[in-house]
């Protein structure tokens, strides 16, 4: 293998697998360690420049970071990454003076945003600042999109979401409420410098089986039902309620449903119970809230007495793969079987609609209907229009949102500067030795052995009288401290120099996870079969390093490395040493410092 | 030395022995030595070694003098017997165990200082009456402890690290271990753990006196240009006589070696030792020569290493005694105590 090349900015990143794996890549330990500090500001403060969201995120993301999380590598459970963001946020002061100021002097560039969910957030977040003038357009009243109007208040307070909305709007965007955007063909006239649409995916999938009309009485589309229950259009439901579907929505309509006088509630799923789309901590939330999952059956028919609602008929399925290892569900044969119910909520799928966007203004559609937007700039084929967050790929998340949205943003400042919006900026890197002395570093690198800490619960009986009332309690202080300590600090880095190596083995023999090996260099398949412990992880990188004397390669494992830093502290010569890595993803404002930097 | 507590936590693949065990259960505690120190490297090698042999830690008695190397048996085996005795008297107390248990493996660890300075002539005894022992000398040719003075086994004409030359004689323990009878003698470089680690398992595996002389760079005080004892010295003279394989139990040997240049030694034990010949013309069965080609490799400056003598049908000094079979501890008061008769017949036999 050639020597490790650390100086690409990927390398060192890939280590930080929580922040690799965030689509918004937040420099996760670095926050970690500042709530174990105490530092909840700065911590809230270095999420905020990254997901927009900290308080949102913190109780809701679907926290792609914590399956990646090294932690589950070497124990049972990553660092509660996400609930830990929630701590930064709720113990922070008042952090209102460190927000950006919007500067007096405008650009005297127009930018308009179609919806007022998080990507469209994020976008005038990042571009309000540099002086772009960003009007908001939203059919709803208030700002956030379906974070307020679709995730439950038990999960998500509306005072988490006024605030973080607001800190937004705050920098001098134009929100305009209860206003629909019906034409783009006349958005497109009003001479806006760019036009991004952040409109989401706002369907909601029906279930055409008989008995649909007969009974739509008590037959609701989910994500319509949970917003008119947020707005408070609808606040009681019959004692019986069958959910069908197995995503967030439908673990979001079984507990509200339990909230709002559903005593017997049940999820119906045609899946089987693990491949189900909603996290297992919403499975959880569920079932703790005595609401059974029953899988494998499929809906054939809602059953009525003269239009009223009785029930609803399934068909018994299993899973069988197909000669191409494909899942397939099949009928049992079995007889079909009949759960009896006051109400049903039909939570199968989302669906993109772009009914307001003419066919004809330039922006080309695919065969799924669905807009072609370029995945890096977020370019649609018009010029002008950009697009972000459920809107353009379909229905994902709340972080994949804010993703976009900072991408988006780096494309219209670019867009309106006349520059070339494929030339994307490098991120910046920093790198610092975290040496203070012969036995002192300036990070802890001490190992907690502590498992995993459970977020406290309001009591059951308490939240399901109220709907408002949030389930979790969050960490206080204490549990907070001892979280963060299970955090490695994989973004204190190993950072190997063969020529000061005299080979003497003392980092391979102190290793605790057998990570370092000095061999004869080889191809990577076969390095990873000689090394003090197997390299079965293939999506973990070697770190192989030269200019040895014996003419042997160093090679690291990177798998499951603690970063405890004792290969560095038994090295006599210096030749490990740890180096914090920090990656700063460039979002517009420094990408503006034009001519800064040099692109990717 | 380092603070920090070594985590738990370890590879998820770790490769377990036919106990069960990984080598982390084989460790002892944070060793407190020099960073880099030639001494923690043996320490890894035992710890291999005694995984490697699936060694129940608890049958294990890790004895020692006083000296950076004397202090290592407290890094490694944690659940072992440990005895850290008085300067250069590891052996006479290591021999005193053995006679009483003669059920335990002996290792007995050491320097160069501990062995051929002070404890020259306990070293000396213990060879000759072949004890069952593992003698490991971790050989820096220095006495580390005590701020790096030349000892006995530094080279006439090595200078010191503020540049004094040297100008005794250096004692060649391997030289004074064949000469005295030692039945299984190996030199290696604690910089080389796969020549290393399969000497120490047949060192254990040897029943009679194994005597291994491991060259261990002090990188606090003898680790400069001008020393004989560092790791670039003996990384540019090292002069391998072979390679060794152990091969533990009755499974035949299935390594492939090229035909004629693998000799395989069977010890007591059943164990076989499969000795790769980098140098076609040694033979290990050969003591006189052995020793010859030592002296002549030391006056060419060259450090010989590999497993250099073994006699594989070695007695050790229980059976040369004609003791009793059983440890001590187990012999009851019937046995302890024979009465008057037994005792008559012994008078009757003296007088
Ligand atoms: C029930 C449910 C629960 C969820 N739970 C979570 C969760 O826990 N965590 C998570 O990360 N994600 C969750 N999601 C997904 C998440 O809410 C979305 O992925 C995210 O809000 C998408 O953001 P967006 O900005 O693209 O669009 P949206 O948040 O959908 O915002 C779009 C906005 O545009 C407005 N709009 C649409 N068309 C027009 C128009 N023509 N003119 C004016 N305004 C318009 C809409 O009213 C809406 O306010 C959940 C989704 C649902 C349905
Ligand atoms: C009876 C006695 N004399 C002298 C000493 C001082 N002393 C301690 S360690 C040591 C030398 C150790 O040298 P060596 O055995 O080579 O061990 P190293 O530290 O080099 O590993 C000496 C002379 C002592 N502890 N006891
Ligand atoms: S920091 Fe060094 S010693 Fe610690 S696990 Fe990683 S490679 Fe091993
Ligand atoms: S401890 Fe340092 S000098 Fe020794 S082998 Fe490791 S990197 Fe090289
Ligand atoms: S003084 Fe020398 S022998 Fe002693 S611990 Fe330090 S390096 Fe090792
Ligand atoms: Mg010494």
């Amino acid at each position: 293998m050639k020597p490790t090349d650390i100086s690409a900015p990927d390398y060192f990143h890939k280590v930080v697998d929580c922040q690799w794996a965030c689509p918004a890549h937040t420099p996760v330990p670095e926050y970690i360690r500042l709530i174990a500090a105490g530092r909840y500001s700065d911590a809230y403060m270095i999420n905020w420049e990254s997901n927009v969201f900290p308080g949102i995120l913190g109780r809701t993301c679907d926290r792609p970071c914590e399956p990646a999380c090294r932690r589950g590598r070497v124990e049972k459970e990553p660092v509660a990454i996400c609930r830990l963001k929630r701590v930064a946020a709720d113990f922070k002061d008042d952090i209102k003076s460190r927000l950006p100021k919007t500067p007096a002097l405008k650009n005297g560039k127009r930018i308009a945003l179609v919806g007022g969910g998080p990507a469209s957030l994020a976008v005038a977040r990042d571009l309000a600042p540099m002086g772009y003038e960003c009007v908001v357009f939203d059919q709803d009243a208030k700002s956030g999109g379906m974070m307020r109007t679709q995730i439950p208040k038990f999960r998500l307070p509306e005072s988490v979401i006024d605030e973080e909305c607001n800190y937004i709007l705050d920098l001098g965007i134009e929100f305009v409420g209860n206003k629909r955007i019906d034409s783009l063909k006349a958005l497109l006239a009003e001479n806006f410098d760019a036009i991004f649409v952040g409109c989401g995916a706002p369907r909601g999938r029906d279930l055409d089986i008989p008995g649909r009309k007969e009974a739509a009485n008590n037959i609701h589309i989910g994500i319509d039902w949970l917003s008119n229950v947020s707005f408070g259009h609808i606040n009681a439901i019959g004692k019986r309620v069958i959910v069908l579907g197995g995503g967030n929505t439908a673990m979001d309509c079984c507990r509200s449903s339990r909230r709002l006088g559903g005593e017997d509630v049940k999820v119906i799923v045609r899946s089987g119970f693990e491949e189900m789309k909603a996290s297992p901590w919403e499975k959880e939330d569920a079932l703790h809230e005595d609401i059974p999952i029953f899988n494998f059956l499929v809906p054939k028919e809602f059953t009525h007495d003269n239009g009223k609602l009785t029930g609803v008929t399934f068909e018994k399925v299993k899973a069988v793969r197909d000669a191409k290892g494909r899942r397939d569900l099949v009928p049992t044969g079995e007889p079909e079987q009949h759960f009896a119910c006051d109400d049903v909520l039909v939570a199968v799928g989302q669906e993109n609609a772009f009914p307001w966007i003419e066919r004809d203004v330039g922006i080309e559609f695919d065969k799924w209907d669905m807009p072609k937007v370029d995945s890096k700039t977020m370019a649609s084929t018009h010029p002008k229009v950009f697009f972000g967050g459920d809107a353009a790929f379909g229905p994902k998340n709340i972080i994949w949102a804010v993703a976009h949205g900072h991408e988006a943003a780096i494309s219209i400042d670019k867009f309106c500067h006349d520059e070339d919006i494929n030339d994307r900026p490098a991120p910046q890197v920093k790198v610092t030795s975290q040496k203070m002395g012969i036995h002192e570093w300036s990070y802890d690198n001490e190992i907690a052995p502590d498992k995993r800490y459970r977020v406290p619960h309001r009591d059951k009986v308490v939240a399901l009288r109220d709907i408002k009332a949030e389930v979790e309690l969050g960490y206080d202080v204490e549990l907070a401290l001892r979280e963060a300590e299970r955090c490695l600090n994989c973004d204190v880095q190993t950072v190997f120099a063969g020529q000061l190596c005299i080979e003497c083995d003392a980092c391979v023999d102190i290793c605790p996870m057998d990570c370092i090996t000095f061999t004869a260099n080889g191809e990577q398949a076969d390095l990873r079969t000689r090394l003090q412990a197997p390299a079965k992880n293939l999506t973990q990188d070697l770190y192989v390093g030269d200019s040895l004397k014996t003419g042997r390669v160093m090679v690291k494992d990177e798998d499951v490395c603690l970063h405890c830093g004792l290969c560095a502290e038994r090295c006599p010569t210096g030749a490990w040493d740890m180096q914090k890595y920090l990656i700063d993803m460039t979002h517009a404002e420094q990408a503006c410092q034009r001519h800064a930097r040099s692109a990717a | 030395m380092t603070y920090v507590v070594k985590p738990k936590f370890h590879h998820p693949e770790l490769p377990k022995n036919d106990l069960g065990y990984t080598h982390r259960d084989y460790e002892g505690k944070i060793s407190t030595l020099c960073a880099g120190c030639g001494h923690d490297s043996i320490t890894g090698a035992i710890i291999e070694a005694c995984f490697k042999l699936a060694i129940e830690p608890h049958r294990v008695a890790k004895i020692s003098g006083i000296g950076c190397s004397s202090k290592t048996p407290d890094y490694f085996l944690g659940n072992s017997h440990g005895f850290n005795s008085v300067h250069g008297r590891m052996p006479s107390v290591l021999t005193g165990a053995n006679l009483a248990n003669r059920d335990l493996i002996y290792l007995g660890v050491s320097g160069d200082g501990d062995s051929a300075s002070i404890g020259f002539g306990q070293f000396a005894h213990s060879i000759r009456r072949g004890v069952n022992m593992t003698y490991i000398v971790e050989n820096n040719g220095v006495y580390g402890l005590t701020k790096g003075q030349f000892s006995a086994t530094a080279d006439r004409g090595s200078k010191s690290k503020r540049g004094v030359t040297n100008t005794d004689s250096a004692i060649d323990l391997v030289g004074i271990a064949l000469q005295l009878g030692a039945s299984f003698v190996a030199r290696s470089f604690s910089g080389d753990k796969t020549q290393l680690v399969p000497i120490i398992e047949a060192a254990i595996k040897h029943n009679g006196a194994s005597f291994i002389d491991v060259i261990s760079p002090c990188v606090a005080f003898n680790n400069h240009t001008g020393s004989t004892k560092s790791f670039d010295y003996v990384r540019e003279h090292n002069e391998a006589v072979n390679r060794l394989d152990v091969i533990t139990g009755r499974a035949p040997i299935t390594v492939d070696y090229a035909p004629g240049t693998v000799q395989v030694v069977e010890q007591h034990d059943g164990t076989k030792l499969a000795l790769r010949k980098v140098d076609a013309d040694y033979d290990v069965h050969d003591r006189l020569a052995a020793m010859a080609f030592l002296q002549k490799h030391a006056a060419k400056g060259q450090v010989v290493t590999g497993l250099l003598y073994v006699d594989a049908d070695a007695e050790d000094l229980h059976a040369h005694l004609n003791t009793v079979a059983a440890p001590l501890n187990t012999l009851g008061e019937k046995e302890l105590c024979p009465g008057t008769a037994a005792l008559e017949k012994i008078n009757a036999a003296l007088r």
